[in-house]
């Protein structure tokens, strides 16, 4: 039952400074398609309640501070993707004056999915990688917390 | 009176993909003031033309957003056309006429699936976006690129549409429209989404006018205002109306897009029947020098371009007003008196890009 519960990963996603060209792909990875919700997966809205953070643009100097909030704010184990080359790496975007540069740079990122703009598949493989990881997180986790009692 | 309270918005929400706050200052249910602050998106993108050649500079200017992304390009390159007086070869411009407007139905299909899905009407999103994925197709089958393309460059355009590839087109787009009209039925007759915007954020052609508001939003309320109609690209050589609605509230803005997607349909099967023969891109000499403004309709609405140049490979400045920041104010006005379970929907009705709007 428990391994059961722990296969169906909630997902939130936020638009650091992307140009929306990753965001309506990740959207599009949520409809019939693609078909994220055959691993589980439900696009939620609420950090409590998210496991994976999709996040797609470079970080600004602005949003730089929601990000730590949302990411704060997520329970752990929690596993963090980089959707397309700007939350990678900052992309074509990162001589910009308000750009800092990929998500890496405000927090860990564990999966990183290039493209301009990264494709559904690509997305989904990269989310189905985080998986693995956030397991092994769990895994980590559950094994700390026996340890501690 | 009631005690006011300030319910913040944003930036990070369940029903807008993107970030944009709001301070929604509230008597009770009803919203009396919203005040918006920008800058989660904003990048600097108009700063890096200075340090960008100005060919380069076409894949920064498509990357202003995703959505919208040829038009952008197309804007850019047209300024450009015009300083170097560099005549746009014919069939460039029924290319760029057909992948404009397959844009807007990709870009108005995405918009039909967010509203249903601020609606709660789950269905129906993932209805209009499986229709959506077949444009996407043709954008694959075209270009190589499902949401930024890249096909634009000064002087025309960087990859041609073979005769096997038109004709997918003018299939596709008749199957599109077969396939929209049950979707449409469900928009434009179904109770409940009727009963969700009918009489919701309306504006009248008089305030629209006055508080600037472009696109689709303007149009729905009376007034036909469509600049395809300026002739640029191929628009000039195709049979085209604009569509309006007279109600202006929501519900219009619905009807509206809707009927622009089956135009839209029908000018990429003119332009498939019309496109001439010949080269595809204009040779480019020198570097540009002068400056230029262009105005291109976009899904959103109006968008205006400004370019700069000094003689140099850099341009001196680029400017864009992006159909959203002039659609913000009327937003901020509608929502005025609305009750705070409607604002995000009344947000989407403008069919905001911040993304542009903040580039």
């Amino acid at each position: 039952m428990a391994n059961k519960l722990a296969k169906s990963p909630w997902l939130l996603h936020y638009d650091g400074s992307s140009c929306n060209g990753c965001d309506i792909e990740v959207l599009a990875c949520t409809t019939p398609l693609y078909d994220i919700e055959r691993f589980g997966i439900i696009n939620t809205g609420d950090p409590f309640q998210a496991d994976i953070l999709l996040i797609t643009g470079g970080v600004n100097h602005q949003s730089e501070s929601v990000i730590r909030q949302i990411y704060t704010q997520m329970p752990d184990p929690k596993v963090v993707v980089a959707v397309g080359i700007c939350a990678c790496t900052g992309g074509v975007f990162k001589d910009c004056y308000n750009i800092k540069g990929g998500a890496d740079t405000v927090i860990p990122v564990d999966v990183y999915v290039p493209g301009c703009a990264a494709r559904p598949q690509a997305i989904i493989d990269g989310v189905v990688k985080a998986l693995e990881i956030l397991q092994n997180k769990r895994e980590a986790y559950a094994a700390a917390r026996r340890g501690k009692a | 009176m009631a005690k006011q309270s300030i319910v913040p918005f944003g930036p990070q929400h369940p029903v807008l993909p993107e970030p944009v706050h709001l301070d929604l200052v509230l008597e009770d249910e009803v919203v009396v003031e919203a005040v918006p602050s920008i800058g989660f998106v904003h990048r600097g993108l108009e700063k890096l033309v200075e340090t960008k050649d100005f060919k380069q500079y076409v894949y920064i200017a498509e990357r202003v957003c995703g959505i919208c992304s040829f038009g952008h390009g197309m804007g850019y390159c047209q300024c450009l056309e015009k300083i170097m007086n560099i005549e746009l070869p014919p069939r460039a411009a029924y290319l760029r006429t057909i992948w404009m407007e397959l844009s807007r139905v990709h870009s108005h299909l995405l918009w039909l699936g967010l509203l249903a899905d601020a609606m709660g009407f789950e269905s129906l999103f993932m209805q209009s976006w499986r229709l959506r994925e077949k444009v996407l197709d043709l954008f694959d089958m075209t270009t190589g690129g499902r949401v930024i393309f890249s096909v634009n460059c000064v002087g025309g355009v960087l990859k041609d549409m073979d005769q096997t590839m038109l004709k997918t087109i003018a299939a596709a787009t008749r199957e599109m429209e077969k396939e929209l009209r049950p979707l449409a039925e469900t928009f434009l007759k179904d109770y409940t989404v009727g009963h969700r915007l009918r009489g919701l954020g309306v504006l009248d052609a008089e305030h629209a006018k006055l508080m600037g508001a472009v696109g689709p939003m303007l149009r729905a309320s009376g007034v036909a205002f469509d600049v395809r109609k300026l002739g640029y690209a191929a628009y000039g050589e195709l049979d085209f109306d604009p569509v309006t609605a007279s109600d202006g509230d929501s519900f219009a803005r619905c009807e509206v897009r809707i009927k622009e997607i089956f135009q839209s349909l029908d000018l990429i099967r003119q332009a498939v029947g019309k496109i001439p023969d010949g080269p595809i891109a204009a040779p480019v000499k020198g570097n540009p020098n002068g400056e230029h403004f262009m105005r291109i309709e976009q899904p959103r609405g109006e968008a205006i371009y400004y370019v700069k140049a000094n003689g140099t490979k850099f341009i001196d400045r680029f400017r864009l007003r992006t159909p959203t920041t002039s659609n913000i104010p009327p937003m901020l006005e509608m929502l005025k008196g609305c009750q705070l379970a409607d604002v995000a929907l009344l947000i989407l009705t403008i069919d905001p890009c911040i993304s542009c709007t903040e580039r």
